[in-house]
């Protein structure tokens, strides 16, 4: 975690852009640019505002933002509660449509149905998602109005409220993610589906849902936890277009718009928790492997 | 043996159900508000309207703040705070006595020790604030209510100052946070304007909320501009930032918002086709778009190398590409805003005749151009910026310069335009941008015809010709006297060139038929709205 708090703070620093020139304004002269960056502190030299920052780290204190005065943490807690709740509803549509694909998919290997699967796979990653988020919108909200445009409502709002606000975001997002999970399914199934313990538990008269679920996609589980713990990281660190087609306030807007205004202790603050976020999910994620492999023990 | 994939699908159910039982106990009714729902042109990210000049702050700023005087739709000043007001018969000593009733949001009544230190602070950021300052001797509190302004010269526009209405906007704070440094930002949202900020639901980057003030006491006189009654007809304003102008589009067709303020040109045709959303043009001043130059640096620290893009500039393709139909924009041949008192085409024979190439090569051979590169800083991620690049790129290949458009975002481009380096070490030669109407009506507040050198706006041009004029400009004592030396600047500003301006244009705004008493302004009023 040193290692990325110095090397994201020496990005930053040797990046372009001056925040104090966009918080001065259109109008601003140099002058004004000046003496604004001086009160900033960001005339100082590298290691001073460094060690001011890390000084500020040790505290808690992840720093304020240039522009709105807010805490970084202040900031990035309101961002957690839409972030969370698209990733579970993402993860949880993507799991339960992708999952059964890829049995479904595997058990079927070489027919019309495995082939289906896959080219809807190939679908799924080839869509754009704001292009698939807008046909959503034009179909489910416009024409038929069954769910709103865009926004986010806290679960305090009240549930149904939370969740029709999330049902076309994560489908629009989860696609890809159901395109991914279910050919790393079907491809581990079919790697399992060719082991001896199968062709014993078929031969001592299990059915095939009994062999698919309780054999077969127990021992397939490794790769598929692989998958889905890569997509909760990646999504924790936020989905910038759809956050920005849905208008969610999540992290993936915040940390794209505090890039482009060179809000430096946003950018700094965010990439420090969420680095943190990526290494605890790779740990559970690896830990979650005993669960389905009892032979795998640490 | 847990079996759990088998167990899942009752687990999940199970799950959502205590959801909804735990989030039942927990919904929070709301009373029933009138909520106005409103998607402004950005984002607010900074609440100062003192410590910068962006629009989406100006605008923030006259929803929590009030104001001395304020401007009407024929440009008169209107006293607005202030209930009666002397100025001696020298013209050096102003006598202001403010309204009966005036309280900030925190309860305190508003008095004369805020406004002056208020005013002081805006006088350390604002150009026109800063001539008034030069002008000043002092200003006292005479009691509470009553404070005076005393003058070391006539100051003719000490009341426009006092009611300018675009940034910087001389907004009215308590005396504690107007002692705020001017190049530092406020820390509180403390005003006495028509409604109160509510900074415990603001989210940056996603939604600012306004609450009536019940305190707040309108003028009697209908609202005009950002003058008279400030009368509030709805309990709660929301501004919703989307960033996506198809969402923004989706969401006024659907009634999840009731006003978007302003809307990309290729929209409006999709909103017009809905009989419940009305597109109109409100703003009867639009902005002003501009080419500006270095002038440090070659070719155009060249005035002939300036001038001779007035005689191929054309505007009404520079006005077709910003606004994308011609009913939103017009060319306007002066450096006035069209529309305002001081507007005139005096000197701008070059800029509105019949299109010259020949005559411009002529200039850019007269001033010895030899090939010297020329890069036009853009930012793509604004359009009307990046569109006017784009045309000015074309005119100076076409008449044979080595021009090139380096594209990057905005703050790429602000933080560029601020290097005062030649092009090798990471300079520039023009960059564009636009002002709003009221930003450019005469020559105190528009700041692009500076000349003073270093101290000026990017490009540093230096014009002692034009700072005399501008300072005549001020001392002019009638309105006759002010036109006549506005021409003056206007025709040396033709001569010298220190932007081109490229038209100007409306951007228009939508809001949902239920929405009536929108006030017709340069800058969106919220106050007068009612929704049914």
């Amino acid at each position: 975690m040193a290692v990325v708090a110095f090397v994201v703070f020496l990005l930053l620093y040797l990046t372009p852009g001056d925040p104090a020139a966009i918080l001065a304004g259109d109008a601003a002269t140099s002058e004004d640019i000046r003496r604004i960056r001086e009160k900033l502190g960001l005339d100082e030299p590298f290691f001073v505002r460094f060690g001011g920052w890390v000084w500020s780290l040790l505290h808690g204190d992840l720093g304020t933002s240039i522009f709105t005065n807010l805490p970084v943490t202040h900031l990035i807690a309101q961002r957690i509660e839409p972030t969370l709740a698209l990733t579970t509803c993402t993860l949880i549509v993507a799991v339960m449509v992708a999952v059964p694909l890829g049995v479904i998919a595997a058990a079927r290997a070489g027919t019309w149905v495995d082939r289906t699967v896959m080219a809807f796979s190939v679908l799924g990653f080839s869509l754009p998602v704001f292009v698939l988020a807008y046909i959503l919108i034009l179909v489910f909200s416009i024409e038929l109005d069954w769910l709103p445009v865009q926004g986010y409502r806290s679960i305090q709002d009240g549930f149904w409220e939370w969740l029709r606000h999330l049902i076309l975001p994560s489908i629009a997002l989860g696609t890809v993610y159901i395109a991914l999970i279910a050919r790393i399914t079907r491809a581990s199934m079919l790697d399992v589906l060719a082991q001896d313990y199968i062709r014993t538990a078929q031969a001592k008269g299990l059915g095939p849902r009994g062999v698919l679920v309780g054999h077969a996609l127990k021992n397939a589980a490794v790769p598929i936890m692989t998958i889905i713990g890569i997509g909760i990281a990646l999504l924790i660190g936020g989905a910038i277009v759809t956050e920005t087609v849905f208008a969610i306030p999540g992290i993936g807007r915040l940390t794209v718009d505090a890039i482009l205004r060179r809000d430096y202790p946003i950018i700094q603050g965010v990439i420090l928790i969420f680095s943190a976020a990526y290494v605890l999910i790779n740990l559970a994620v690896d830990l979650s492997y005993m669960l389905f492999d009892p032979r795998i023990r640490y | 043996m847990t079996r759990p994939f088998r167990s899942a699908p009752t687990m999940f159910a199970a799950m959502l159900l205590a959801a909804a039982l735990v989030s039942a106990g927990d919904v929070r009714s709301q009373p029933k508000q009138k909520v106005l729902k409103f998607i402004p042109q950005a984002d607010l990210r900074i609440l100062d309207p003192i410590s910068t000049t962006a629009y989406i702050t100006r605008n923030h700023g006259y929803m929590i703040y009030d104001t001395l005087f304020a401007i009407d739709a024929k440009f008169q000043v209107r006293p607005q705070m202030v209930e009666k007001y002397e100025i001696s018969k020298d013209g050096l000593t102003y006598t202001f006595t403010l309204r009966d009733g005036l309280k900030f949001h925190d309860g305190q009544p508003v008095r004369s020790a805020d406004c002056i230190a208020s005013i002081e602070r805006w006088a350390k950021r604002d150009a026109l604030g800063q001539k008034l300052a030069e002008a000043t001797a002092s200003w006292t509190a005479v009691n509470d209510k009553t404070f005076t302004l005393k003058l070391k010269k006539p100051f003719p526009l000490t009341l426009e100052a006092l009611g300018k209405p675009s940034s910087n906007v001389p907004f009215i704070m308590p005396e504690r946070i107007a002692k705020t440094d001017a190049f530092q930002n406020i820390t509180e949202t403390i005003g006495s304007g028509p409604f109160k900020f509510v900074k415990e639901e603001w989210v940056p980057g996603n939604k600012v909320v306004y609450v009536k003030n019940t305190d707040y006491v309108p003028r009697k006189e209908p609202p005009s501009w950002a003058s008279g009654g400030k009368v509030v007809k709805v309990d709660r304003v929301e501004w919703i930032y989307i960033p996506d102008s198809a969402t923004a589009a989706a969401a006024l067709n659907a009634g999840e918002a009731d006003w978007w303020e302003q809307l990309p040109p290729d929209l409006i045709p999709v909103l017009r086709r809905n009989k419940d959303i009305r597109v109109e043009n409100i703003d009867p001043l639009g902005s002003m778009g501009m080419i500006r130059f270095n002038f440090l640096h070659p070719p155009f620290n060249n005035q002939k190398m300036r001038q001779a893009l007035l005689y191929v500039v054309n505007q009404q393709d520079y006005v077709l590409g910003i606004a994308g139909d011609p009913k939103n924009g017009k060319p306007c041949y002066s450096y006035f805003t069209c529309g305002t008192p001081l507007a005139t085409e005096a000197g701008a024979e070059p800029l509105k005749g019949k299109r010259d190439f020949e005559k411009a090569r002529q200039l850019i051979k007269e001033a010895g151009y030899k090939g010297e590169r020329i890069v036009i800083i853009d930012a793509t991620d604004q359009p009307i910026v990046h569109s006017q690049s784009l045309l000015t790129l074309a005119i100076l290949k076409k008449l044979g310069l080595n021009a090139e458009v380096q594209a990057g975002d905005w703050g790429t481009l602000i933080t560029r335009r601020a290097v005062k380096e030649p092009l090798e070490k990471g300079g520039w030669s023009i960059f564009h941008t636009w002002l709003v109407g009221p930003d450019m009506v005469n020559p105190a507040v528009n700041f692009p015809l500076r000349g003073t050198g270093e101290k000026a706006w990017f490009g540093w041009p230096t014009d002692p010709k034009m700072e005399e004029l501008r300072e005549a400009w001020f001392n002019a004592s009638d309105p006759a006297a002010s036109k006549k030396a506005a021409e003056a600047v206007q025709r040396h500003a033709f001569e010298f060139v220190p932007i081109i301006p490229t038209g100007q244009f409306i951007l228009p705004t939508a809001y949902r038929s239920n929405i009536s008493g929108v006030i017709i302004a340069p800058i969106n009023l919220l106050w007068n709205v009612e929704k049914k």
